[in-house]
C-alpha cells in the first residue's frame, strides 16, 4: 500500500449562525493515497465542497484532524496555510478563476510569484507548463481571448507549474460542453498517470467514472467509498463522431 | 533582501496596471491630493523667498535705517501724506544735531511724474532729496557720478536715474549727460544708479529719478519752503537703532511743540518693523495656504480610501484566487498598499507640477520673489506617499483580512 497523502480524521464542521447550527461534516474518516484519483460525488448540501475546502486548506475543521503530505495542518495559521496552498495543492475551479486582463502566461506566472521565484525562471516554468496543456501558441492571449476549454487549460497549466503533489479540482467540466469536458479528463488521466494525485468533486456520474476511486457524500457522511475500473477520456474522445461530421449533421 | 524588493516591484508594475485601466476614477481621485501638495510646494516656494528677500533687504537698507512720515493729528478715515504735513529740512538738521544715535538724516519729496527722452516715455517715482540719502540708502551710481554740494546748494536741474528708468528711455544709449524732460523742465542726467531689484512686493526700485531737493521743489512739487514729506534716518549702529527711534520722537515733539499728553504728528518707522509687516502678510498668506493644503490633503486622502475601498469590493474574486494559489495576508496587503501609494504618488507629482506652475505664474505675475528648493520635491513626494499610507492601509487591511472561501464565492 503506498504512503498516505491525505489523512482526514474524524474531521467535523460546524457552521455556526444566530438561526442554527448547520452541521456541514460529521466525523469524516478519508484516506487518500499519493497517485490515487478520487472523484467525490454528492447532492448540493451534502458537504461535498466543504471538504473541499477542508483539504484545500482553505478552511479549517471545528474538530478532527486534517494531515495533507505528512504536515499536521489542522492548527496551523492563515500565513502557513497559504505556503501549504502554494507548495502543496494546485487549485482548479468551476469558474476556472483566471485573472481578467492578464495574459496566459502571467497567469501561470502567478503562484511563482508568491514563491519568491525569479522572473527568468518564473517565465521558464510557466511556458512549460503552458506547454504541457498545449497551450504554448496562446500565450499572450488573455481569458476573454480564449475559449472556455482553453482557459480551463491555462487555469491547470498554472495548479501544475508547482509541482503540487496535489491536484484539487472543484467541478472542472461545469461550464464545458462534452467533448471539452472530455479533452480536460483526458489531460487530467494523464497528469496522475505521471504520478500526480487528484481529488476531483462533481456531480455528473460520467465524470465521476473517469476517476479510480468513487467517494459519495450524503448529509455530511461518506455514504458510499468504492474502487472502480476507469473510463478512458481519450477512448470516449475518440468514439465521439467527429467534429466535422458534427459541424455536417447542424 | 533581494526577493523583498523583486516584490515591492513586482507589485508596483501590478498597482500602474490596475490603476491605468481606470484612468478617470485615477484622475479624479487624485485630485484633491494634487491640490494639497500644489499648495504645499507653493507654500515652500513662498517661505524660502520671503526669507530670501528680507535678508536681500536688510542688506540693501541696513537694519539701522529709520523713516519719518507725516502723521496728521486727529484725522480719521484716509490720510493724506502731503496734507497737514508738518516734517521739514529744519527737523532733519535737528535730528542729527541734538541725538546721540543718529548719523545720518536726509530729507526728501516724492512724486510720480512723466519722464520723456526723444520720444521715449516712462514714469518713474521723482525723489527730490539730499546727498546723505544716498549713504543712508547705500545706494551708489553705477556709472556716471552724483552732484555736487555746489549743485545741491543752487538747486541745478541735475539728476540720477535708476537702470529701468534708464533703459526705458534711452536703451543702449549712454544716459549721462543727456537732457530728459521731467514734468515741465529739462533735466541733465548725471549718472545712473546701481541695480536693486524689485522690494519685497514687487515695486521695483530701479524705475526711480533722483534729484537735488530744493530742484524738485522749484520744478515738479511746490511745497512751503523747507517742507519735506517724509525724512530718512540712519542709526549710529544697529544696536543703537532702538535708541535711535526713541530719541527721534523726543527731538520732534520738542521742535513741534507738541504738549505733554498730546499726539505727535509724525510716525518713526525702523527697518525692523517693515521687515515685521512683511513677515505678518507673507505669514498670513503661508497659514492660508497651510490650510489649504492640510484641507485638500485630507479630503484627497479620504478620496483614496473611498476608491481603495471600491477596488478592494470589485477585486474581491480575485483577492480569493490569489489566496487560493498561495497569497500570505502581507502579499495582499502590500498589493493594495502600494495601489493606494501609487495613487497618491500620481497626485504628488501632477500637484508639483501645478505647484511650480502656480509658483512661476506668481513670480511674473505679482513680482513676488519666490523660490523652489530642492527639498520641496522631497517634501511633496514624502506627503503624497505618507498620504497613500495612511489612508490606504484601512482598505489594504480589509482586503488582506478576507476569507478566502467567501472571496471565492463558493459556498
Amino acid at each position: 500500500m503506498a504512503e498516505p497523502l491525505i489523512e482526514l480524521r474524524e474531521v467535523s464542521k460546524d457552521y455556526v449562525s444566530e438561526a442554527a447550527i448547520v452541521r456541514a461534516l460529521r466525523r469524516v474518516d478519508l484516506v487518500v493515497e499519493r497517485g490515487d484519483f478520487v472523484a467525490i460525488i454528492g447532492q448540493s448540501g451534502s458537504g461535498k465542497s466543504t471538504m473541499m475546502n477542508i483539504i484545500g486548506c482553505l478552511d479549517r475543521p471545528s474538530t478532527g484532524r486534517y494531515v495533507l503530505d505528512g504536515i499536521d495542518v489542522t492548527e496551523r495559521s492563515n500565513d502557513a496555510r497559504a505556503i501549504v496552498r502554494n507548495r502543496l495543492i494546485g487549485f482548479i475551479f468551476q469558474g476556472f478563476n483566471l485573472l481578467a486582463r492578464t495574459t496566459a502566461l502571467e497567469n501561470v506566472e502567478l503562484p511563482l510569484v508568491y514563491r519568491g521565484v525569479g522572473g527568468g525562471e518564473r517565465r521558464r516554468r510557466a511556458l512549460a507548463a503552458l506547454e504541457q496543456v498545449g497551450l504554448a501558441d496562446r500565450i499572450h492571449h488573455t481569458p476573454n481571448q480564449l475559449s472556455g476549454g482553453q482557459q480551463q487549460r491555462v487555469a491547470i497549466a498554472r495548479a501544475l507549474v508547482t509541482n503540487p503533489p496535489l491536484l484539487l479540482a472543484d467541478e472542472p467540466t461545469g461550464n464545458l460542453d462534452t467533448r471539452t469536458s472530455l479533452e480536460v479528463l483526458e489531460l487530467l488521466q494523464r497528469l496522475n498517470r505521471s504520478g500526480i494525485t487528484i481529488a476531483l468533486v462533481t456531480h455528473e456520474h460520467d465524470i465521476a467514472a473517469c476517476a479510480k476511486r468513487l467517494v459519495r457524500m450524503r448529509d455530511g457522511a461518506i455514504q458510499i467509498d468504492v474502487r472502480q475500473e476507469p473510463t478512458d477520456a481519450a477512448a470516449a474522445l475518440a468514439a465521439l463522431p467527429s467534429r466535422e461530421a458534427e459541424e455536417k449533421r447542424a | 533582501m533581494l526577493v523583498f524588493l523583486a516584490r515591492i516591484w513586482a507589485s508596483v508594475v501590478l498597482a500602474m496596471r490596475a490603476v491605468s485601466r481606470n484612468k478617470l476614477r485615477a484622475g479624479l481621485t487624485t485630485l484633491g491630493i494634487m491640490i494639497g501638495v500644489a499648495a504645499v510646494v507653493t507654500v515652500t516656494a513662498l517661505a524660502s523667498g520671503a526669507r530670501e528677500s528680507v535678508t536681500a533687504q536688510v542688506s540693501a537698507l541696513g537694519s539701522n535705517a529709520l523713516m519719518v512720515f507725516p502723521r496728521s493729528a486727529r484725522t480719521s478715515g484716509a490720510r493724506d501724506s502731503t496734507m497737514g504735513s508738518r516734517l521739514s529740512e529744519q527737523d532733519a538738521k535737528a535730528l542729527v544735531r541734538e541725538s546721540t544715535s543718529i548719523a545720518l538724516a536726509a530729507p526728501f519729496l516724492r512724486s510720480s511724474v512723466v519722464a520723456v527722452y526723444e520720444g521715449q516715455n516712462s514714469l518713474p517715482s521723482v525723489i527730490g532729496t539730499k546727498l546723505d540719502y544716498f549713504a543712508v540708502r547705500n545706494w551708489k551710481p553705477r556709472s556716471g557720478e552724483l552732484w555736487t554740494h555746489n549743485a545741491e546748494a543752487t538747486g541745478e536741474k541735475v539728476c540720477l536715474i535708476g537702470v529701468e528708468t534708464a533703459r526705458e528711455l534711452f536703451g543702449t544709449e549712454d544716459p549721462i549727460g543727456r537732457r530728459v524732460r521731467i514734468g515741465r523742465f529739462f533735466f541733465q542726467v548725471l549718472g545712473v544708479l546701481e541695480e536693486k531689484g524689485q522690494s519685497p512686493f514687487g515695486q521695483s526700485q530701479d524705475a526711480i529719478v533722483v534729484m537735488p531737493i530744493d530742484t524738485m521743489r522749484s520744478t515738479i512739487t511746490r511745497t512751503r519752503p523747507g517742507e519735506v514729506h517724509a525724512l530718512m534716518l540712519s542709526a549710529t549702529s544697529a544696536e543703537t537703532s532702538a535708541r535711535a527711534q526713541k530719541q527721534a520722537i523726543e527731538i520732534l515733539r520738542f521742535a513741534h511743540r507738541i504738549e505733554e499728553g498730546g499726539e505727535d504728528d509724525f510716525v518713526v518707522r525702523s527697518q525692523a518693523e517693515f521687515q515685521a509687516l512683511q513677515q505678518k502678510i507673507f505669514g498670513a498668506l503661508t497659514l492660508l495656504l497651510i490650510g489649504i493644503a492640510a484641507v485638500s490633503l485630507v479630503v484627497g486622502g479620504i478620496g483614496v480610501m473611498n476608491i481603495m475601498l471600491v477596488s478592494v469590493a470589485e477585486r474581491t474574486r480575485e483577492i480569493g484566487i490569489r489566496m487560493a494559489i498561495g497569497a500570505r495576508e502581507a502579499d495582499i496587503l502590500v498589493q493594495f498598499l502600494v495601489e493606494s501609494v501609487v495613487l497618491s504618488t500620481i497626485g504628488g507629482v501632477a500637484g508639483t507640477l501645478l505647484g511650480y506652475g502656480a509658483v512661476a505664474g506668481f513670480t511674473t505675475a505679482l513680482g513676488w520673489s519666490m523660490r523652489i528648493e530642492a527639498s520641496t520635491l522631497a517634501l511633496a513626494l514624502g506627503t503624497s506617499t505618507t498620504i497613500g499610507v495612511a489612508f490606504g492601509f484601512l482598505p489594504a487591511r480589509q482586503a488582506a483580512r478576507l476569507d478566502p472561501i467567501q472571496a471565492l464565492g463558493r459556498e
